[in-house]
């Protein structure tokens, strides 16, 4: 038996990573579109003017991104079966967690954008009688996301590169399943490094995307 | 509620593995931010290969995911013949991916430094070392800092991946706990807090570096 057995990468180990690779892409596509819209309500509690609402928020911010997200992955799948008496199935407790996880770093991102709408805007709201929820809505978000997409272009391939964590609470995704291959067949050098390909394969096109995307909308802007 | 003599097994337990911890954090932030030096200057060299194969590195390090290199390193290299400790095994993955995105720091930070502080180098007769030494770097270095601050941080929460990986840090042992203990929510929860209060000081330490390395500018 060779040190690497091609037969053995092409004919067992790559059709089976084939089919999980489902699980990864939807738990980073389900994790991000949380973190999209719980980043968005934590930066605008964090801007709140009542200190009940920004003071805790700003504490979840700091602890969730202070702790490892492996180990709030592990406080969601076995803590709240005991604190409200429902069991997550493993992928829900995984997008769930990265997502929460996420929407921390996102709220920053949305912070920056909101503070980069110059003053002028906040006031022509104001002067044309704009409810709070026109203001946001109509003059103030649009500018305030389009400069920071890049910034979430990027948070979401190192969200995608956090998915074999979820192998950690037993969600069968491509970490996980190579684990699998290898503890049922002893070889674990061909799962795993196809694993690792795959994901360089999948997040460095991205990134080099991304810094396009930036060069873009700069241009746009001048 | 757990009860008095839970916690008198518990707490020693996780004070034995967040030594683990600490070490990991110790040891990955010194050898990753050497690396980080070491890789900036690499992607900034006048000499082309050098750049390329340095860039080809960092983003094959980046691009592969943090877990996988650690599963690759303890389960697949092993297979190789290259039989190494667990422990080395952690230390040589985090080192190596933090220190990945560290050189972007030093990398970005360095070409952050206005170009006339260089021609003032020149102009001043200095060589390249000189000036990198005396005028860019103690620049650059500033706004570093706060980068290298957040990247610690991240280091920290890496670490507790090496429980996966055959280390038997903080996380590991308190994994072990559950399964003969039970109690999750409040052994998941003294976890939790033992984190952020490490990650609390890290942060104190990188805003009292940074006071000190502002100390006399503007």
């Amino acid at each position: 038996m060779s040190v690497w057995d091609w037969e053995f990468t092409f004919a067992d180990v790559l059709p089976q990573l084939l089919q999980v690779i489902h699980v990864t892409i939807g738990a980073t596509i389900g994790a991000f579109a949380f973190a999209l819209v719980g980043g968005l309500i934590l930066a605008l509690g964090r801007r709140s003017q009542k200190k009940w609402i920004s003071w805790p928020t700003y504490g979840f911010i700091e602890f969730v991104r202070t702790t490892p997200p492996l180990v709030q992955l592990y406080f969601i799948f076995f803590v709240f079966p005991d604190l409200f008496g429902v069991a997550l199935p493993a992928i829900v407790a995984g997008i769930l967690g990265l997502g929460i996880h996420y929407s921390t770093y996102l709220s920053e991102v949305y912070r920056a954008g909101i503070e980069s709408v110059p003053q002028g805007q906040w006031e022509a709201a104001t002067a044309l009688n704009f409810s709070p929820v026109q203001k946001w809505k109509s003059i103030i978000l649009p500018q305030a996301i389009r400069p920071v997409v890049p910034v979430m272009g990027n948070y979401l391939i190192v969200l995608f590169k956090e998915t074999p964590l979820l192998a950690a609470i037993s969600v069968g995704e491509l970490l996980g399943t190579a684990q699998s291959i290898g503890s049922s067949t002893f070889r674990y050098l061909e799962p795993i490094t196809l694993v690792g390909l795959f994901f360089l394969l999948m997040s460095y096109p991205a990134s080099l995307m991304i810094k396009r995307l930036e060069l873009r909308l700069d241009l746009n802007r001048k | 509620m757990i009860s008095i003599d839970v916690y008198s097994i518990v707490l020693p337990l996780l004070l034995e593995g967040a030594m683990v911890t600490l070490q990991l954090l110790v040891i990955c932030g010194i050898l990753s931010f050497l690396m980080s030096f070491i890789g900036g200057f690499s992607r900034l060299s006048g000499i082309a290969p050098v750049r390329w194969v340095s860039g080809l590195i960092i983003e094959f390090i980046r691009g592969t995911s943090l877990l996988v290199q650690l599963f690759w390193l303890v389960f697949a290299l092993p297979l190789l013949g290259v039989n190494i400790a667990p422990g080395l095994a952690a230390i040589i993955g985090l080192s190596l991916n933090y220190g990945a995105y560290g050189s972007e720091i030093v990398r970005s930070s360095i070409q952050a430094i206005p170009k006339g502080q260089t021609e003032a180098g020149i102009a001043l007769n200095m060589t390249p070392i000189q000036r990198m030494r005396s005028i860019i770097l103690p620049q650059a270095f500033r706004i570093m800092l706060p980068s290298f601050g957040n990247l610690m941080i991240e280091l920290l929460k890496g670490t507790a991946l090496v429980s996966l990986a055959l280390t038997s840090d903080m996380t590991e042992k308190m994994m072990q706990m559950r399964n003969t203990v039970g109690h999750d929510t409040q052994l998941l929860s003294l976890l939790l807090i033992a984190y952020f209060i490490v990650g609390y000081a890290v942060t104190l330490l990188f805003r009292w570096l940074e006071r000190k390395f502002s100390a006399g500018r503007v």
